[in-house]
């Protein structure tokens, strides 16, 4: 609803009846002047008469509209998942499940990130998972063959971004659709990874680095690298939520046309998101090989379905247009404490993804469901309250 | 439209038979043509290096090969002309192929084709699952079928545990059916092809067929005219699901062993094969007899790629470049065909 008729909803209910000017130039005769003039004078309410609102579903506001939303309900939650884990199941409350927990959850953490700005713009990038696993594998490699482990950290991030620029032009420049796209460049990183280092496995990164990648700030549990994480959770979060670029994502979720018409230069925007998603995976590629400190073709294969099971659940609308960092956020918590949970319950890993399918259906038709609701009482309303 | 068998024939601007392009000029501007070529070139290139490609055994390999992707893939191209994709039937496979090694060792005298009829209702019925979730809570297809295919995945894994089915659990002659030839060509090839067919006559001819194509050019305009959408939405579905647990089964004839992993990862591949085979992924367009070449044309690939002794690491980077020439060569197509179009309506005006 755009803001004029909002403002004017809002002030008509009150107002009562209708204006009597506005009555008046419908039914005076076509001479009198005064009526014609006051209704000239007051256009808003003469045209209250034919546009007024019966029954306006009320839009929360201020603190009640973030305290009642989407993402703080997920983060209820996940506070009360976390709470209900720690009273109940034994060992859970304790640095140790801390850092573990963490560690599990970094790579669809980072990936996630870019995700959501990806699927809000009203795209999706299905070949994360394979850019992460071709990294992993290209880092094996010349690590292998005698390269300092800087330089083929760099390499790495660069490859990433080749990677997402090649899906970037394809999608934002030549209108591809990104669903196929990035089907076809799925097979083709993971095909890529698989030609680089073939079925062989590197394991003997340096020592210092594999162990600084899983080591802890002092007794908290964190993991050090939460560190950088968290820097870049905040960098993706202000430009989501506080650049022009990142209202602009949003614009373009709801309309490519309408973004385009407000000057938002939508293939640069895709094209970026792109990059970022690229270089991001290679980030989580890297991760993923100094943490298991092992490089293979088959790193985090079908990560890219968890990662978008995450940003969905965080409240991210698969239309585009809808989502934030902090729903995110605690959408891939949540997936990652109940895991961890019910892992330390002993409940068998392989049967966890019970839990992730059930709570993302759960999420996207819960929300349908209380919309349902909502717009039946609406109906109900309007039927109710009598003709003007 | 009629009922009639005509429909396929009628032209598509019945006032203007001057505008009703020559016979060449529709081969030529089929969906279908650059995936044909392709496996065409594929096939005589790899059998002119290596005789050995093409001879009786090889050409019951490639058949057999494609036959489970083939059958995945008709069921999916249902789903995505509607404008829908289901990426659950990978674990739809893998629980009716579990299932079929449960039913032989629960009921070794059952029937081979009761144990078809069951394992299809049981697809069916997971399919349709999928369908009502979607066409009646009203969600993208993508969101549901990604829950559903760990749910589906996690209930395999919870009722196999570390369960796995062998070739000997079964009776010899469910097993004949991927050895066993009829014409030269493996009996299960033979149900695929059979399923191809019905299925593309289906569609071309009948009305709910018509109707799925009209509902992925243009949802709300389908709604408008009538078509109920949320039955057919439900149908392609319903039928997706059937196909896939007929794959199960047939993945249980074909392969020594079904478990908790059987299939996975395969939902993308079936996608894979619609889209090269010209199915556009936003509905509306594209044939079954495409994917269907398109399954073909992919497993080619894995032979082909042997048999000329390339490295077998290349397979999947070259299966990756196929489906983006796919979609590049689609989209391609349809920039002109909205140029002829925009022509066209130049001149009536």
């Amino acid at each position: 609803m755009s803001d004029p008729s909002r403002s004017r909803t809002a002030v008509d209910p009150d107002q009562g009846p209708p204006d009597p000017p506005a009555k008046g130039k419908r039914m005076a005769a076509p001479g009198t002047r005064t009526s014609e003039e006051k209704s000239t004078r007051r256009p808003a309410a003469g045209k209250a008469d034919t546009t007024r609102v019966l029954a306006v579903p009320k839009g929360r506001t201020g603190a009640a509209r973030i305290l009642l939303g989407r993402d703080a309900i997920m983060i209820y939650v996940l506070v009360v998942v976390v709470l209900y884990a720690s009273l109940v199941i034994p060992r859970f409350a304790s640095p140790v499940t801390v850092g573990f927990l963490l560690l599990d959850v970094i790579p669809t953490l980072l990936i996630a990130l870019p995700m959501t700005l990806v699927i809000i713009s009203g795209e999706i990038d299905l070949s994360v998972a394979s850019i992460a696993g071709l990294t992993s594998a290209l880092m094996g490699v010349l690590w292998q063959g005698g390269m300092p482990i800087a330089l083929v950290l760099v390499i790495c991030v660069l490859a990433g971004l080749v990677a997402g620029a090649f899906n970037g032009v394809l999608i934002a420049y030549l209108g591809l659709p990104s669903l196929a796209v990035t089907i076809g460049t799925l097979a083709l990183f993971r095909g890529l990874a698989l030609v680089v280092i073939g079925d062989n496995a590197v394991a003997n990164f340096p020592p210092g680095l594999t162990s600084f990648f899983t080591s802890k700030i002092g007794g908290t549990g964190i993991p050090t690298v939460m560190v950088g994480v968290v820097v870049l959770i905040v960098a993706f979060a202000v430009v989501l939520h506080f650049t022009p670029f990142g209202r602009g994502l949003f614009a373009l979720g709801y309309s490519k046309e309408a973004a385009t018409f407000v000057g938002i230069d939508v293939a640069r925007s895709k094209f970026l998101l792109y990059l970022a998603t690229g270089t991001v995976s290679a980030f989580a590629g890297i991760y993923w090989t100094l943490r298991y400190s092992s490089a293979r073709s088959d790193n985090a294969s079908g990560l890219e379905l968890a990662v978008i099971a995450a940003v969905l659940l965080g409240g991210v609308s698969i239309f585009g247009g809808k989502g934030s960092i902090p729903g995110v956020l605690a959408g891939v918590l949540l997936i990652g404490t109940i895991n961890y949970a019910l892992k330390l319950d002993r409940v068998s890993e392989v049967v966890l993804i019970i839990v992730t399918g059930s709570l993302l259906i759960l999420s996207v038709v819960a929300p349908n469901i209380a919309a349902a609701v909502q717009r039946a009482r609406h109906a109900r309303q309007v039927r109710a309250a009598p003709l003007p | 439209m009629s009922l009639d068998g005509t429909v396929g024939a009628a032209p598509a601007h019945p006032t203007a038979p001057h505008s009703r392009p020559s016979a060449l000029a529709n081969l030529l501007r089929l969906r279908e043509l650059p995936v044909i070529l392709a496996l065409v070139v594929l096939v005589a290139v790899t059998a002119a290096l290596n005789p050995l490609f093409l001879s009786e055994q090889g050409i019951k390999d490639l058949l057999l090969n494609a036959t489970i992707l083939m059958i995945l893939a008709v069921g999916q191209t249902l789903v995505i002309i509607t404008r829908n994709i289901d990426l659950s039937v990978g674990s739809i496979l893998g629980l009716v192929a579990f299932g079929t090694g449960s039913i032989f060792v629960a009921a070794p005298n059952l029937p081979i084709i009761a144990v078809f009829v069951l394992g299809m209702l049981f697809g069916a019925v997971l399919g349709a699952l999928n369908g009502l979730l979607i066409t009646i809570a009203k969600v993208p297809a993508l969101v549901i079928t990604l829950g559903t295919l760990y749910i589906f995945r996690g209930v395999n894994n919870a009722w196999a545990g570390g369960t796995q089915y062998f070739a000997g659990d079964r009776p010899e002659a469910f097993g004949n059916l991927s050895v066993d030839t009829v014409l030269g060509f493996p009996v299960i090839t033979l149900i695929a092809v059979v399923v191809v067919a019905i299925v593309a006559v289906y569609m071309l001819g009948t009305r709910p067929g018509r109707d799925l194509y009209a509902i992925g050019s243009d949802p709300d305009a389908a709604r408008l005219f009538g078509i109920p959408v949320t039955r057919r939405v439900l149908l392609a579905f319903v039928v997706n699901g059937l196909l896939a647990g007929l794959a199960g089964v047939l993945y249980a004839s074909r392969f020594n062993s079904v478990g908790a992993t059987t299939g996975s990862g395969l939902e993308l591949d079936v996608v894979a094969a619609a889209v090269v085979g010209g199915v556009a992924i936003f509905g509306g367009s594209g044939t079954v007899v495409g994917a269907a070449i398109g399954a073909l044309l992919l497993t080619t690939i894995t032979s082909a790629l042997t048999a000329l002794r390339v490295d077998k690491f290349w397979q999947q980077a070259i299966v990756g470049i196929l489906i983006l020439a796919a979609v590049v060569i689609d989209r391609l197509a349809s920039v002109r065909a909205a140029r002829k179009l925009r022509m066209l309506e130049a001149r009536n005006v």
